[in-house]
């Protein structure tokens, strides 16, 4: 991503580099660009550089190297409380010792907001995340997703343009994350309000992001809307960090075009999309996600067969593990619909890919 | 309780289960499985473990009790007792019931015949200088009178006796021959004489001596006196052992004539003819005596009985108080004051450096407390270090060292150094658990580091600022060895004045009521101090 790219963002990163020991660089030449209104997701494993990316944009955290811009201005040297930017912290930092209302009163009382009109903010924030009667008590006395509307009411009360999270539902059990979630985003719709969300679940991204920056090591992985994400991963990392990925290594036989004739490895001769694979005789890794592996002889155009090592049933379809030229690890997904036969361990039955589904990757 | 059991019953799969648990006696009481009623095995349960507790709090309770709590408490008892005064003085106060200390005339003959009584044995069991100084703790003068009146009643009646009549009376031999065998003739002939000499056998057998080697006191003479004066025929016909002394003696009885008990006293100390001192013992006769703890609060009695202000120049006690106070208080700011920043650097230094840090901080604990306070004066006094320092820099001339011992910023400095680890650790605990996420909060919602400082971290810090001052506070109040060393006279607290009372001066009954005064005044504190911060905010860790 070039400068002039950044130019009309909203929110940019321009060559940002962060060191905590001056030996490793925490986060390496990071280039992104967001146009006002977009939920982006920060996605990565723990220690990938992304909650640093957050808080340096929140202003806690200074850039060794490059430049942050909001609005088009550089903030390098704004400290925190002048950037305007609301956050929801993890564990929500609420002020124990005030109540719901006197926390969410607290920004605009130190923007000298008069009182009548700081009230009124109060309950509409309150009304907004549907927590109005709750304003005299105390955070120690809400439960955990309560906290979460408060915090969240918080740092949007001030109706900041730009708001961060991190890791907002991370403390929450699955039922209520999952409810959460649609509340985060159906807020976001409502309100406009840019949005940049540090999780490391990548359900939670998916779910709720319009783009998604997966960071490993640093760097970010690939920068793109879910979809993309889940279909047409970049690299073998993106492939194997958002959902579920069965991986074949194999060696590159020819280019044709933008297919790639693959050999996995002695056993069979497969094509597959060229995505990052190198020319031919590199080796290479395909990959592919076990919902789009095609059961039974449909004249796919990869035709391969597998032996069903072990059947899960869940409900809504079955898991079957397979081993496939020579990989045991082959995860299928068959829909649990009489279209298909009832398989059994131990028997072999042939399987198949469509070309496009299949993605030639760099072999990690 | 029966809710609880119905969730569980409704639960519960197996019919049985059900039964079971909701099995109630005749009077609707849950039973356990057992049949007995739950509370009932609940509470049996319970009981171990309750045991147990005791147990493990029993040897130190035993401990604190027998080697605290009742001596403390017997201490603090002498401060309203008095048994003193009524228990050398019985017959004196019972003489003095109906007289009027108001009235402004001397108690009668009856009362000064009664001291006689009572001061012959307070002599002889030596307990009139002991009254003396108790006396004198009301108002001076006391000790002497006593001391003289304790020779006058020494030898009142057996003066006259030894000088007029014979030597052989001051014989005890004479006595053994009269009444060493119990009812003998001269019993019968000196009944009254028998009686008190009996009296004195008994006293001299209980305080280990032999009455058969000891003049008897002088009660025994006065006693002899009334018995000749009655006469009787038992007497003049009288033919038992000493006959020839009792003839003569009885021969000349009439020319006796003591001066009564009123002017020999007035005599010996003309300080008896005053009233008031008549009406402070008068005050003081009973068992229990507010007399101590008006004098600890500046305060005494008149001749009335009204309760007064001393005079100004005797009024040192409330004056104390308040130094102590102010002081204490001052200590405790200037604890605050070094100790915050402080607190908060340990609590934001990465693990390793804020232990390190920590042990500098208890350090003082590991040196004695007389060390440290000793290495104050060598630093502070006029021809110390830092004074020292300031003259060779060229601060201060050599005239104008600064006199910063023996008065009260020498107390303020050093005791502020030695308590300054008991602010520190109830900060540093609290502030530890407040996490940096607030003060980040705070921030990104808008607020300037020092709002977010004073409306974010600040009231989150109160528990430990408010634990941290009570322990500051309490321990300086009660602070004795810092400010003796350093104090001078300015810089002393009421604790110092306790401790002259308890080994200079004596005066316990005023050193417990003085101690008293002062765990009240605590008390009060702390109960307006859980008024106004609440004693729930109070965090130690």
């Amino acid at each position: 991503m070039t400068e002039t790219q950044s130019d009309g963002a909203f929110v940019a990163f321009e060559r940002v580099q962060k060191s905590y020991d001056g030996e490793t660089l925490v986060v390496k030449d990071l280039n992104l660009a967001m146009p006002k209104g977009e939920f982006l997701t920060m996605l990565g494993p723990s220690g990938s550089g992304k909650t640093t990316c957050l808080m340096m944009l929140a202003g806690f955290e200074t850039a060794t190297h490059g430049e942050i811009r909001l609005g088009g201005k550089g903030i390098n040297n704004i400290p925190p409380h002048k950037r305007g930017i609301g956050m929801v912290f993890q564990n929500y930092a609420l002020f124990p010792h005030m109540t719901v209302a006197e926390n969410l009163s607290f920004p605009l009382e130190v923007r000298k907001m008069p009182k009548a009109e700081r009230k009124a903010k109060v309950e509409r924030a309150l009304d907004m995340v549907q927590m109005s009667a709750f304003g005299g008590r105390r955070p120690a006395q809400l439960s955990g997703g309560q906290q979460q509307r408060i915090a969240l009411a918080r740092a949007l009360v001030f109706e900041p343009e730009l708001v961060l999270m991190d890791e907002p539902l991370g403390a929450l059990d699955k039922q209520l994350r999952e409810h959460m979630q649609y509340e985060i985003k159906h807020l976001h719709d409502r309100l406009g309000v840019t949005v940049v969300y540090v999780t490391h679940d990548q359900s939670e991204a998916l779910t709720m992001s319009d783009r998604i920056a997966v960071f490993n090591d640093g760097v970010v992985q690939q920068l793109a809307p879910p979809e993309v994400l889940y279909e047409k991963p970049d690299n073998a990392f993106v492939a194997g960090f958002i959902g579920e990925n069965n991986r074949l290594e194999g060696r590159v036989t020819a280019i044709e075009g933008e297919e790639a004739v693959v050999e996995i490895d002695g056993q069979a001769s497969v094509r597959a999309s060229a995505i990052a694979c190198g020319g031919a005789g590199e080796r290479t890794l395909l990959s592919i996600r076990p919902e789009r592996v095609i059961l039974g002889d449909t004249g796919a155009p990869n035709a391969l067969s597998g032996k069903v090592v072990e059947l899960i049933y869940l409900g809504d379809h079955i898991r079957c593990r397979m081993e496939v030229a020579g990989h045991d690890d082959f995860i299928v997904k068959i829909p649990n619909s009489h279209a298909h036969a009832a398989l059994t361990v131990g028997e072999t039955t042939p399987i198949g890919w469509q070309t496009d589904d299949c993605r030639a990757l760099d072999a990690a | 309780m029966s809710t609880t059991a119905e969730t569980l019953s409704s639960d519960a799969p197996s019919p049985e289960a059900q039964e079971a648990a909701s099995e109630t006696d005749a009077r609707g009481r849950l039973l356990a499985a057992d049949g007995t009623p739950l509370k009932l095995s609940l509470a049996r349960a319970l009981r171990r473990q309750k045991l147990r507790a005791l147990a493990l709090v029993a040897p130190l309770l035993f401990f604190v009790l027998v080697s605290f709590i009742f001596p403390i408490g017997g201490m603090l008892l002498r401060s309203v007792q008095n048994d003193i005064v009524p228990d050398t003085l019985p017959r004196t106060i019972a003489a003095l019931e109906d007289w009027d200390p108001a009235s402004d005339v001397l108690p009668g003959e009856p009362a000064f015949a009664a001291l006689y009584t009572d001061l012959v044995v307070a002599t002889e069991r030596k307990t009139h200088t002991r009254l003396g100084s108790r006396l004198n703790y009301a108002a001076g003068g006391y000790s002497s009178m006593l001391r003289k009146s304790g020779r006058l009643v020494a030898d009142f009646h057996l003066d006259w006796f030894e000088k007029k009549v014979s030597r052989d009376w001051d014989e005890p031999e004479v006595f053994t021959a009269l009444f060493g065998e119990g009812e003998g003739p001269a019993a019968q002939a000196l009944p009254k004489t028998a009686a008190a000499y009996a009296a004195w056998a008994e006293e001299m057998r209980e305080q280990g001596e032999d009455p058969a080697k000891e003049e008897p006191w002088d009660l025994v003479y006065a006693a002899l006196v009334e018995d000749l004066r009655a006469g009787g025929p038992a007497l003049t016909g009288y033919s038992g052992p000493q006959a020839e002394l009792i003839a003569e003696t009885l021969a000349k009885i009439g020319e006796y004539d003591p001066p009564s008990y009123t002017d020999a006293f007035i005599k010996s100390d003309k300080d008896w003819g005053d009233p008031d001192n008549w009406a402070i013992i008068h005050q003081l006769s009973g068992r229990y005596t507010s007399s101590y703890f008006l004098a600890a609060a500046d305060l005494e009695r008149n001749t009335d009985g009204e309760i007064v202000d001393k005079p100004e120049e005797e009024s040192i006690y409330i004056f104390l108080f308040e130094r102590t106070l102010f002081l204490s208080l001052t200590i405790t700011f200037s604890c605050l004051l070094l100790g915050y920043p402080i607190a908060w650097l340990l609590s934001n230094l990465p693990l390793r450096i804020s232990n390190l840090l920590l042990i500098l901080v208890l350090l003082p604990f590991w040196t004695s407390l007389l060390v440290r306070t000793s290495a104050w004066i060598v630093l502070l006094q006029q021809e110390g270090v830092i004074n020292d320092l300031l003259v060779s820099v060229g601060i201060l001339s050599d005239s104008g060292r600064l006199q910063m011992m023996f008065n009260q910023t020498g107390t303020i400095i050093a005791m502020t150094h030695i308590l300054l680890p008991f602010m520190i650790l109830p900060l540093y605990s609290v502030m530890k658990t407040i996490k940096p996420n607030y003060l980040r909060a705070a921030k990104s919602l808008g607020a300037t580091d020092w709002t977010a400082f004073w409306r974010v971290y600040f009231p989150n810090t109160v528990p430990g600022i408010g634990a941290g001052a009570i322990l500051v506070f309490i321990l300086s109040i009660g602070y004795y060895i810092t400010p003796e060393l350093v104090g001078g006279t300015e810089g002393v607290f009421i604790s110092n004045r306790i401790a002259y009372h308890i080994s200079s001066s004596l005066n316990w009954g005023l050193a417990a009521a003085l101690a008293s005064l002062l765990l009240i005044v605590v008390l009060a504190l702390y109960w307006v101090y859980d008024r106004i911060v609440g004693i729930d905010n109070v965090k130690l860790g």
